[in-house]
């Protein structure tokens, strides 16, 4: 038995079965990283020894009889921007290069106390910054289904590792699209919860009123069971909301009959054969019973300035913590404070990094305000306008979630992405990308897009289309 | 559209240092961006509100009450340069 193909969920259940123990699984994981890693670099930082110990206590529980969580025995990799205690989290960028945080994060926390098995730290786009893996300090990472493509950002170690079988679950983080754009790219799901659901607490910020962190799974029902591990208020994100998180994995087969989607007008002029498989899984969820229409969103066209716009200046905010003082890097020869804070600044981030701070700089100064940032807010009312306009005529919103498959290595070439990802963070609503079919060997991602606080629709749609394509894996 | 000049003054606000090669190179590249992104003047939002939080979450209080921090040789541990448990700076007043 290969152990790493096994669904997320298989893992547990033969290990709560005592068929094979958690050390078994996690040292068959580590075997296939150490085996695949010289070529996909999916990983900044492998955590074996602390794997191999925690896999121990949780051999230990099951001999004792304990009760366990409900990531028993499961390996996971996270994102290299969210805050593990006494592993290194390095956001990919020189700045953090040897920076060990002294506290989880608390959805770190949640997955421990739910006795998952963190593997390691998932390469990305430095400082999350990019849609190809490409800007990382620690080199670029390689889609596991053609290793001459990028698997896509900024989670894209989060993504390939889940699809390469070095990990049977992974976090990422999505800003505009930095979950859901690699998991189309990688063929597998990933889902960006609405904002508030998941705590940032230790996801180091990169835009913060843009930022979720989300799961990454090779099928819907894994990828549900993590966001159940992680979802939830914690009084130490002010902006994780106070609601009762609902039992998605209960509710996962519920009927869908009669439920709406409205397909997104606007996002369907993708390449012919992607629009031709998204086309296939529409007829798929008709037969299954959902009631079809198209939506129409003007102010999507929008979206790409107005997120530019606020990501840059909340990163120019946010990323001023950088400063050589406290933790991570510090220039070397400086005769002033001043001069210490701008060379640090200068040899620690990459080149898209501080592009970006200067941008944001840029639409925050006074004579700027009020024709950049202020104006992207008001965008920004009229693009939530018509996410909630759309959500009182429908329950589910479709596109395809990528124009295109994975591109080559090096062919990310535009000075700024568009895509049908970014409208989705502006409007804090929740969404997710599943694989729907293949164009030449390479998958396609389906984006289904839930109201606030409604990932139950989006789950069980996805499960019901995911059961009919017989793409369980 | 963007100058030399004011990416230099922009990267001095930011704390930056660019070397001439890069201050090129970013000023042509942001030149590029803001012309793309400058198409959001023409949108028309009068009587608009801005949007800053998507939740309208109003920042919730809470009692005020002590409770243990990270330790402070750990937070030390982690700092370029400590001295006197204290982090330690370029001296900034003669």
């Amino acid at each position: 038995m290969d152990i790493t193909s096994l669904t997320a969920i298989e893992m547990r259940e033969k290990l709560k079965n005592k068929e094979i123990s958690c050390r078994e699984i996690v040292k068959a994981h580590l075997d296939r990283i150490e085996k695949l890693e010289p070529e996909i670099n999916a990983f900044i930082t492998v955590s074996k020894e602390e794997a191999l110990e925690a896999a121990d206590r949780v051999d230990e529980k099951i001999r004792n009889n304990e009760e366990l969580g409900i990531l028993a025995g499961i390996p996971i990799g996270i994102k290299d921007n969210i805050s593990t205690k006494g592993i290194r989290t390095t956001c990919a960028s020189k700045i953090l290069e040897n920076y060990i945080p002294p506290f989880d994060a608390t959805i770190v926390e949640r997955i421990k106390e739910e006795d998952g098995i963190i593997l390691g730290k998932t390469n990305m786009d430095e400082f999350a910054m990019g849609a190809s893996t490409e800007s990382s300090y620690f080199g670029i990472t390689k889609n596991p289904i053609d290793t001459t493509r990028i698997p896509g950002g900024s989670s894209g170690g989060s993504a390939a590792a889940v699809k390469a079988q070095e990990v049977a679950l992974a976090l990422g983080t999505d800003t505009g699209g930095s979950i859901r754009e690699p998991a189309s790219y990688c063929g597998i799901v990933g889902i960006k919860p609405s904002y508030g659901l998941v705590s940032r607490y230790g996801v180091v910020s990169m835009a913060n009123s843009l930022d979720q962190a989300g799961p990454f799974g090779r099928n819907v029902l894994d990828t549900t069971l993590l966001l159940q591990a992680i979802a939830g208020h914690d009084e130490k994100d002010s902006t994780s909301m106070d609601l009762e998180v609902v039992d998605y994995l209960k509710h996962v087969e519920d009927h869908v009959k009669g439920m709406k989607i409205g397909i997104i007008k606007e996002y369907m002029d993708a390449d012919e054969k992607v629009k031709e498989k998204v086309l296939n899984a529409i007829k798929v969820f008709e037969d299954l019973g959902f009631e079809i229409e198209e939506v129409s969103m003007p102010n999507l066209q929008h979206a790409l300035a107005c997120y530019y716009i606020i990501s840059t200046a909340e990163i120019s905010t946010n990323l001023s913590r950088f400063d050589g003082i406290r933790y991570g890097y510090r220039a070397e020869d400086f005769k002033s404070l001043d001069e210490l804070y701008k060379k640090t600044r200068a040899e620690g981030f990459g080149h898209e990094v501080k592009k970006r701070i200067i941008l944001g700089t840029y639409s925050l100064i006074k004579d700027n305000i009020d024709d950049y940032y202020k104006k992207a807010l008001r965008v920004r009312t009229l693009i939530k306008n018509d996410f909630d306009k759309a959500f009182q005529k429908v329950n589910i919103l479709l596109s395809p979630t990528t124009e295109t498959p994975a591109i080559k290595i090096g062919e990310a070439t535009d000075p700024v992405a568009a895509g049908y990802t970014l409208a989705i963070n502006i409007a804090g609503v929740c969404a997710l990308s599943m694989p729907c079919g293949e164009v030449e060997g390479l998958p396609v991602g389906l984006q289904l897009v839930g109201d606030r606080f409604k990932e139950m629709d989006i789950i069980k749609a996805a499960f019901s289309l995911e059961k009919s394509l017989g793409g369980v894996k | 559209m963007l100058s030399k000049e004011e990416v230099k003054y922009l990267a001095d606000l930011a704390k930056i240092h660019f070397s001439v090669e890069e201050l090129d190179k970013v000023t042509a590249e942001l030149s590029e961006i803001l012309e793309i992104l400058s198409e959001i003047k023409e949108v028309d939002t009068e009587g608009v509100e801005p949007t800053y939080s998507i939740s309208g979450k109003v920042q919730p209080l809470r009692e005020d009450v002590v409770k243990p921090s990270l330790p402070k040789e750990e937070v030390l541990k982690i700092a370029p340069e400590e001295q006197y448990g204290y982090f330690k700076l370029p001296r900034i007043i003669d």
